[in-house]
């Protein structure tokens, strides 16, 4: 692991601030990991704030909900920020954000009562988490309802406030200003699962977010975590707080782990509590090109343009958009995307932060090979890559790697390390 | 949006390491032990060197446009072969030698096998070895320290391999670089700074220089000439081409193992052969050929030293 320089600075004050509402939002139907959602609207449908507009029948899903209260104008192809392009729902704001408090489970008018939220069942939990789409909002999108039942029992709960990404800050806000909620919903979440020890993972560069789950009266464990890239990943959080890894090609639960990041936490309280379905997410708008970075609570579907303007006038003309953290987000071709549930940061390079660098033969450093957090060889895996040996790259454990990309961060040669373990790892699950 | 945007696969960030800025730190790492030959064996030391290093980066640009390849001479890595080759010389050579030396280097040590990190044995160390078969008579005369009239006396390691006892010289001489030897080799003080900037600037680790020279003490302690654990491993680590052999040309990142382990068994092995080859073998150092022995072994090496994948025992 490496201390990366942060870059936080330019958003960690920012409280997060609410935009108005756009004019169009554009909801693509595929926000999880899972299968694909099915539009339950047709063109010219009247919509509400947080009604369902697309659901399958699959086991691995979550249903998708509107973000505005309009018109669905038209199912077409947008502009994806991880798949490229997707179908996605356009709906036309009324500018009234008109919402039915009777969406999700319980059918209470309003707010749940801390005593009526105490009689719920588990399975009330789960299904209402379910029926407000709720995934894994780390960049996983995992659907939640799922890791709320896992196979067999489980015995701790991580809570991931990591954020180790550098620029993004979204989760530190969050935990700043919601501290409360989260507990309520760590508290949810802690009853699905009987868990017995429940801890919240938070790296010492967040000293307000710790000093705020401090002065809260809780049960839970509150782990501060030396602020070091890629911490926040799943399995080196497990490693990093009980000592233990999770064995190779096996998940957390099968040594009784469950990890949630803060933010998924935060939108379970909504749900349940607030009667709100996942509609939209804070997001951390960066960039030393930017007039007012800031952190902003942003409805899903909203273009990143108008979450980029947002912020002021551009300084500069930037190079680069990437979606989520500098090291593991995905460059975008358009300022067109929408904010789907795992946007955690819109991050805009200009020439100041970002040069291209020629690729050079490797010269063997090994730089790559300490820094691997998962034990691997990346530089051997890029040579047998390159030469199409995708059984040699299995050998030098393509499969394991989880993209953090601190390979080709240090590498001097600057060599394509990740993408071509992205390949490998595409050739090799042929 | 003017600009189109660029797209590339993650990660959007960059230490800002690259491989020619390594390759001139270590060229810097190298320059209190040039001075110190320079001042020890007088100017036919600095002409030496400066045809070594320009005659390197010249073959290496000559052979690039040649193969219609890039040209890349100023990365720093042909001026460092150049600039290790020149340290590994006596200092009293014609000034043919050097030039030879770099250009065989280049050419037959890095550039047949496709440039720099496609080579398997160290570039310098081909060139010295290929000009010790060559003009063994250049290669082995050198001069006495701080005696510019060019007097030659033998190595101490020579010395002591024909049985001689040669004349006394302190440890602190010998760590100053008071005796006869190659023009980068002898001051081991000016050698030691260099390692410790590199060491501390993280372009080299431990593994490596330690291992090896703590293996060539200890065996040479062990198997002393007055019998088992009488051996004057002081002497062996402080004479020769050790340190500057250990800290400077097996800690070659092309040529060694990746991992810390394979580093550690590397070190090692060349430790053991520079031992054998000073007790036992026909040459009086054992550096050279140490390390590119072990040059050979590092792919082996590497395949059974890689770290334990996450999740796995």
């Amino acid at each position: 692991m490496i201390k990366l320089k942060e870059h936080k600075s330019l958003t960690e004050n920012k409280p997060v601030e609410m935009m108005s509402l756009p004019p169009y939002v554009y909801i693509p139907l595929s926000q999880h990991l899972g299968k694909a959602c099915e539009p339950v609207v047709k063109v010219g449908d009247s919509v509400f704030t947080g009604q369902v507009i697309a659901t399958v029948q699959a086991h691995v899903y979550a249903p998708i909900h509107s973000s505005l209260s309009g018109k669905v104008v038209v199912i077409q192809n947008w502009p994806h920020p991880v798949l490229g392009r997707c179908k996605a729902i356009v709906i036309e704001s009324d500018g009234i954000d008109k919402t039915q408090d009777t969406c999700l489970t319980g059918r209470q008018a309003g707010h749940r009562t801390q005593t009526e939220v105490n009689k719920l069942t588990p399975e009330q939990i789960k299904k209402i988490v379910f029926e407000a789409g709720i995934v894994g909002l780390g960049g996983a999108t995992f659907p939640t309802h799922i890791k709320l039942t896992p196979p067999r029992p489980v015995d701790t709960l991580i809570i991931n406030g990591a954020e180790c990404e550098p620029y993004l800050t979204c989760d530190y806000r969050l935990m700043i200003e919601k501290t409360g909620e989260i507990l309520s919903g760590l508290e949810l979440v802690a009853r699905c699962l009987a868990v017995k020890d429940v801890y919240i993972a938070i790296e010492d560069n967040k000293p307000q977010a710790i000093e705020r789950f401090r002065t809260q009266d809780t049960r839970f464990k509150i782990k501060v975590l030396k602020s070091a890239y890629p911490q926040g990943g799943e399995r080196q959080l497990i490693k990093n707080i009980l000592g233990k890894e999770v064995p190779q090609g096996k998940l957390p639960f099968d040594i009784g782990v469950v990890v949630h990041n803060v933010a998924t936490i935060f939108a379970i309280y909504e749900a349940v509590y607030m009667n709100k379905p996942l509609y939209e997410r804070v997001v951390t708008v960066t960039g030393s090109c930017l007039a007012a970075p800031k952190n902003i609570l942003a409805r899903i579907g909203t273009p990143i343009k108008a979450l980029i303007d947002f912020c002021g006038p551009l300084l500069e003309e930037p190079l680069k958009i990437i979606i989520g953290g500098p090291m593991m987000g995905i460059a975008q071709y358009t300022d067109q995307v929408p904010v789907i549930k795992s946007t955690s940061g819109i991050i805009l390079f200009s020439q100041k932060e970002f040069v291209i660098r020629q690729e050079e033969f490797c010269i063997r450093c090994g730089a790559c090979v300490r820094e691997c957090p998962a034990g691997l060889m990346p530089c051997l895996i890029n040579l047998a890559s390159e030469r199409e040996m995708w059984q040699q790259t299995k050998t030098y454990g393509a499969p394991d790697c989880m993209e953090c990309g601190l390979c080709d961060f240090v590498c001097p040669a600057n060599r394509r390390l990740v993408q071509s373990i992205k390949r490998a790892k595409l050739e090799l699950a042929k | 949006m003017k600009n189109r945007l660029i797209v590339s696969v993650s990660p959007h960030l960059h230490k800002g390491e690259s491989t020619s800025r390594i390759m001139w730190m270590v060229v810097i790492s190298l320059v209190p032990a040039g001075i110190a030959g320079v001042v020890i064996f007088g100017l036919n030391s600095l002409w030496a060197i400066m045809l070594g290093v320009i005659s390197a980066v010249i073959a290496e640009g000559a052979l690039q446009a040649l193969t219609r390849r890039k040209i890349t001479i100023l990365d720093g890595s042909a001026f460092l072969t150049g600039l290790l080759l020149a340290y590994n010389l006596p200092p009293k050579v014609p000034f043919w030698l050097p030039v030879v030396g770099s250009f065989f280097a280049i050419a037959i040590g890095k550039q047949v096998f496709g440039g720099l990190g496609q080579n398997i044995f160290n570039p310098a160390l081909v060139g010295r070895v290929f000009l010790m078969a060559s003009w063994p008579k250049y290669m082995t005369e050198f001069t006495k320290p701080l005696n510019y009239d060019a007097i030659t006396s033998a190595t101490p390691l020579a010395l002591i391999k024909e049985g001689k006892v040669f004349e006394n010289i302190s440890y602190l001489g010998l760590f100053l670089g008071k005796r006869g030897g190659c023009i980068g080799e002898v001051c081991i003080l000016a050698l030691l700074l260099g390692a410790l900037f590199l060491l501390l600037k993280g372009y080299i680790s431990w593994h490596i220089p330690v291992t090896y020279i703590f293996t060539v003490g200890l065996f040479t302690y062990i198997f002393g000439p007055k019998g088992l654990f009488s051996g004057d491993w002081l002497f062996h680590v402080l004479n020769g081409g050790l340190i500057l052999g250990a800290f400077f040309m097996a800690t070659d990142y092309v040529t060694s193992p990746l991992t810390w382990k394979g580093q550690i068994v590397f070190g090692i092995g060349c430790g053991l052969l520079t031992a054998i080859i000073r007790l036992w073998g026909g040459y009086p150092e054992g550096v050279s050929y140490a390390i590119l022995m072990m040059n050979g072994a590092a792919p082996i090496i590497d395949r059974y030293t890689r770290n334990r994948i996450y999740g796995t025992k």
